[in-house]
């Protein structure tokens, strides 16, 4: 005899013989012979101006292609760091409204995205940094960003971790403090914008390759797929590191060189570092994660290349400025190591908007600095496509400006030493 | 550590070696308009496969030539920049030019 209280849902769920598992997008379904707009590429920014499209301009035939699988590529390869003290007045403005957009980002999205606002560091280490940090604080200001120059004192109230001696190779001598300075759950910002797009009727096609583009009379008419060609009114592709690869099919080229960029996490640990800490100098940045590992990266490697392997000389290079920094690290271990493809631009400046092909749209040139812009990139994207002209925001990073001579020298980019 | 082959200093750690990006043929820069110029300068082929491009051997300033395989990270060959360069190039302006 069952007693009278069990509910009876539970226990019809216990005796099932089959758990369906939860989806947050449908399974594969078969390609449409046609869609107003095809997405190449299925990272962040491909997801989040797949839902701006849908949720700010009303267009859901939409189709997103990925070759491997969802949010595998660079966004799933960052250091999740979301900051707004560029030094161009162009980047932070730019980057401003996407940490405006993040900061309300899970409940725009109903999903989790861990966000967690930590107060960003970029530590100066020579006078010529000094002079920079300072630049940057006036531009931001100036800006209404929260952004400003503090000395040792200050520093080692804020960061006791840090390591605050004179008697080191590259003593502390100010740094650059942003409170706004956040880290969020990468993957989530990707899941999150994928299961709202596909709830408005975007399409997510994953192992579903682009191998060519159909253009005629200078007018992008489909994509060739390993699944068969389909149509599209507009396409945009944004699949950093592969960028030259695809922009090649659309017949023009970039001003991008592919370089990888490595990152490493260290063995799970307590909690001790809360802030987020960078040096331009040192090329070093580290923040500790909600799982306590130290997510930690550095510059970009010394030459390109289509890879995404690791080095030791990487590791020797980060770990030993890291040691600088914080000492007590001197026998954690390296749990997980592994590289990203970025697209660099000589002037650490993405490169967004139309193209030399009509209907045909680019997000590229994300460099070390891709993941901090995914809102402000989907949703300018999207307005880009829905009206045909770059959005006001993304004007001064158009693929004309090389041509032009009117580049923006990003020096607030995390690859750019002082 | 991975190892190039300098053709004037033999093998050496790679950390000794700066990239120089690809070999393009400079164009007549007389004859060229802005906008074309900026395309020589800024536009990149950045191929997936096998490129030559310039590195430099810093102890020794030496520049030279490598073909490199930008997909699996193989070094296939290097030499000496003469081998593709045969004339010395002038940078002169043309109005002063020595007279070939």
């Amino acid at each position: 005899m069952l007693p009278a209280f069990l509910p009876t849902g539970l226990l019809k769920y216990g005796l099932r013989k089959k758990y369906p598992a939860f989806r947050y997008i449908p399974g594969p379904s078969e390609l449409k012979s046609h869609y107003d707009v095809v997405i190449i590429g299925g990272g962040g920014h491909a997801l989040a101006c797949a839902y701006y499209l849908a949720r700010n301009h009303g267009i859901t035939n939409v189709c997103v292609l990925e070759r491997g699988y969802l949010a595998g590529g660079n966004t799933a390869r960052n250091t999740a760091i979301i900051r707004s003290n560029y030094l161009t007045p162009e980047g932070v403005k730019f980057y401003e409204e996407s940490l405006r957009l993040y900061r309300d980002l899970s409940q725009d999205l109903d999903f989790n995205i861990l966000y967690s606002e930590r107060g960003h560091f970029t530590l100066a280490h020579t006078d010529a940094a000094m002079r920079t940090s300072r630049w940057r604080a006036e531009v931001n200001k100036h800006l209404g960003v929260d952004s400003e120059l503090i000395y040792p004192d200050d520093i080692a109230k804020l960061c006791p971790s840090l390591n605050m001696s004179e008697d080191v190779r590259y003593p502390i001598l100010g740094a650059l403090y942003h409170p706004p300075g956040s880290i969020a759950r990468h993957d989530a910002v990707a899941w999150g914008y994928a299961a709202r797009a596909s709830q408005m009727g975007v399409e997510i096609h994953q192992q579903t390759g682009v191998t060519g583009l159909v253009i005629e009379g200078g007018k992008v008419k489909g994509v060739e797929t390993t699944r068969g060609r389909i149509g599209a009114g507009q396409v945009m592709q944004a699949v950093a590191g592969m960028t030259s690869v695809v922009a090649d099919m659309a017949g023009f080229k970039l001003p991008i060189r592919t370089i990888p960029l490595q990152a490493c996490v260290s063995v799970p640990l307590k909690p001790f570092l809360d802030q987020i800490i960078v040096s331009g100098s040192l090329h070093v940045y580290v923040s500790q994660s909600s799982r306590g590992e130290l997510v930690m990266g550095g510059s970009t490697d010394p030459y390109g290349l289509y890879s995404t392997r690791s080095t030791l000389d990487f590791k020797e290079g980060l770990l030993g400025h890291m040691l600088e920094l914080l000492p007590m690290l001197g026998e954690v271990k390296i749990l997980r190591q592994w590289a990203g493809m970025a697209d660099m631009t000589p002037d650490f400046s993405p490169v967004m908007g139309l193209t030399p092909v009509e209907n045909y749209y680019i997000d590229s040139g994300w460099g070390t600095w891709g993941f901090k812009a995914t809102p402000v990139c989907g949703k300018t994207m999207a307005y880009t496509i829905a009206n045909n002209k770059p959005h006001a925001l993304i004007k001064p990073f158009s693929y004309e400006r090389f041509l032009t001579y009117s580049q923006v020298g990003e020096k607030g980019a995390a690859s750019v030493g002082h | 550590m991975k190892v190039m082959n300098c053709p004037l200093n033999g093998p050496r750690n790679i950390s000794e070696f700066v990239w120089g990006g690809e070999v393009k043929p400079m164009p007549d820069e007389t004859k060229l308009s802005d906008r074309e110029w900026a395309e020589y300068v800024f536009l990149e082929n950045n191929t997936a496969g096998v490129v030559r491009e310039w590195w430099c051997h810093v102890p020794t300033s030496f520049w030279f030539i490598a073909e490199r395989n930008t997909v699996t990270d193989e070094i296939v060959k290097t030499y000496p920049a003469s081998e593709v360069f045969k004339a010395r190039v002038d940078f002169a302006p043309k109005s002063e030019r020595a007279k070939p």
